[in-house]
């Protein structure tokens, strides 16, 4: 469904250099498969969807798009795909029906077409009661559940969603998902999309790529990556912090140990296997007079996997983020 | 891989249609946007006419020198404010979920240019009857004309606001300081309320470059009924001339933009 050679995107500085947002992307999605795109802010995550929308043209390399080139084809590959940016894609002065059946006569729908797959989303999305509403009347969530239908009224076999729960409070967040599942599980289309929030890509996402500076560091299933990279954390908790850096010294120079950090009366060991770990950790400490009060041994999340591969962690980042469009308020776009 | 189907003829046209039809919706939806849009006219019709509606005042009619003025005023400031509305749609993202469609890009400056047409012939219309119990008697066929270079008209200066919203997107107070900057100036140099004939010969040499001068001129010939004359010409070559760059030029910075 999305085929990328060495695709590349630059923006001019204001100083007159050259910021390479994207830098050689190789990417390959089969179709039906459900894509993350994750990074930190900047990392060239929406300016890689933007090219594979065909909002962006790539300054070096080629990508194909449900068979065409975003290039040299774009017009076709719009006509192939499904697209819901970070902002609101409804006019504000525009109904939400209108908005719909407009968006079918885009693709070809006749009038009488476009307001029956009008109807099916609305009804597909919960949508039904503020079909006459103005957008600009409706909620945060109610408008992201708008952007979704205006994104799925061709029946897109590609769907694109750009960080399409940021500023949604996390019932909206979980309501749009559960839609978005939900649609996928029914018509099978395929999907990639970027986000913030780690949750969702577990939840979502049969595969993560993670994107840094411009570039793919990790491409794989949730779990595979989590395995991979991370391990299992094992945290102990001991009565003071003098406890804590004895144990923290004792478990650095430990086998089964990676690493190991002290925080106040906590001590945290990243382990290869918990389940096997923690009762050899507990049995040494105890073994050198150092009393645990209490123990847990955490499943890694993409967190883990996230700081270990970019040195971020994506909840720091993402706390700070409000999308990517910074970094190109400053840039001037290169001509193609 | 292969395409996943064959891909579709497009019209251009049908595009157009499809756009202005998106954009007059609104106006359709809701006419009280169009009342308020007719509240400054009324005014310098209710308020500034009867100052020029003196034995003093230009042949042959008073009514009939000033109506045309507040017509071009009307298209002129009605349209050129209507960027800021894209300029909104830039920023929010619907103009963006626009971009990610088939439709042809020229027709998505197109479509929303032309839009402009309807609801000013509309507004024209209603201060044309309101002017008629002032004295004001248009000539049908010429007062037909007379609104149709208006909306030609305001497609022109429709486009050059929606290129200049286009052009300064990431600054949008430039776009309101350039919309200040020109309008007065341009109103004035344009002997749309206020003769020019006597005034200092600067401006009136500066009136000759002025295409709204050429246009309010057209309306008022038109309004009376002399249909071929010099001055409709160069309305009319004034109106397309200014439609046409307001069209070329958005177009241009609107595939600056995207491609």
């Amino acid at each position: 469904m999305i085929s990328t050679d060495g695709l590349s995107r630059s923006f001019r500085t204001p100083d007159g250099g050259e910021f390479p947002a994207v830098r050689d992307i190789d990417l390959s999605v089969a179709r039906g498969e459900s894509v993350a795109v994750l990074g930190p802010n900047g990392a060239g995550k929406s300016t890689l969807m933007r090219m594979l929308s065909t909002l962006l043209p790539p300054t070096r390399g080629s990508a194909r798009v449900a068979g065409f080139d975003v290039s040299s084809q774009s017009r076709f590959v719009r006509e192939h795909i499904g697209y819901v940016g970070q902002g609101s894609g409804a006019g504000h002065h525009q109904r939400a029906v209108d908005e719909l059946v407009t968006q079918g006569r885009i693709h070809g729908l006749s009038r009488a077409a476009a307001r029956g797959r009008a109807a099916e989303l609305l009804s597909l999305l919960q949508l039904e009661p503020l079909a006459r509403r103005k957008t600009q009347a409706m909620s945060g969530g109610q408008r992201r559940r708008l952007d979704l239908a205006l994104g799925l009224v061709n029946l897109p076999p590609l769907l694109f969603l750009d960080e399409p729960t940021t500023g949604l409070d996390p019932q909206s967040r979980g309501h749009l998902w559960d839609h978005v599942v939900r649609i996928r599980q029914k018509t099978g289309m395929t999907i990639v999309f970027t986000t913030h929030y780690l949750e969702e890509a577990d939840h979502a996402a049969d595969r993560v790529v993670v994107v840094d500076r411009g570039r793919i560091v990790a491409d794989g299933p949730p779990e595979l990556l989590k395995q991979r990279s991370a391990g299992h954390t094992v945290t102990l908790a001991v009565p003071d912090p003098v406890a804590a850096r004895r144990l923290q010294a004792l478990l650095a120079t430990a086998d089964r140990v990676r690493a190991a950090t002290a925080h106040g009366t906590a001590v945290t060991a990243k382990v290869d296997d918990g389940r096997t770990a923690l009762p050899a950790l507990i049995t040494a400490a105890r073994d050198h007079g150092i009393d645990v009060v209490a123990a847990e041994t955490r499943t890694p999340t993409l967190d883990d996997v996230f700081l270990e591969l970019t040195g971020w962690s994506l909840r720091e980042a993402g706390a700070f983020s409000t999308g990517e469009a910074g970094q190109s308020s400053g840039a001037q776009e290169d001509s193609a | 891989m292969t395409p996943d189907t064959a891909p579709r003829r497009r019209s251009v046209t049908g595009d157009v249609l499809i756009v202005m039809g998106r954009e007059l919706r609104p106006v359709v939806s809701d006419p009280f946007s169009l009342v308020v849009g007719l509240v400054q006219p009324v005014f310098f019709l209710v308020l500034f006419g009867p100052l020029v509606a003196t034995d003093a005042a230009p042949e042959p009619s008073p009514w009939a020198w000033f109506v045309p003025g507040i017509l071009v005023m009307i298209s002129l400031f009605g349209t050129a404010s209507t960027g800021s509305n894209l300029q909104y749609e830039l920023h929010s993202g619907s103009h963006e979920r626009l971009l990610v469609t088939p439709l042809t890009r020229s027709s998505l400056f197109v479509g929303r240019a032309l839009k402009e047409f309807v609801p000013l012939v509309a507004q024209a219309v209603v201060v044309v009857l309101a002017a008629v119990p002032f004295g004001f008697r248009p000539h049908v066929g010429g007062a037909v004309l007379g609104l149709l270079l208006l909306g030609v008209l305001g497609v022109g200066i429709g486009s050059l606001s929606y290129a200049l919203a286009i052009a300064v997107r990431e600054q949008d107070w430039v776009f309101w300081t350039v919309h200040q900057t020109v309008l007065f100036p341009l109103m004035i140099l344009s002997g749309m309320l206020l003769p020019l004939d006597d005034g200092p010969r600067w401006m009136r040499v500066l009136a000759q470059f002025n295409p709204l001068t050429h246009v309010v001129e057209a309306e008022r010939d038109l309004f009376a009924g002399h249909i071929a004359t010099q001055d409709t010409a160069l309305g009319l070559l004034a109106a397309t001339a200014t439609a046409l760059l307001g069209l070329f030029l958005g177009i241009r910075a609107l595939r600056a933009g995207t491609s």
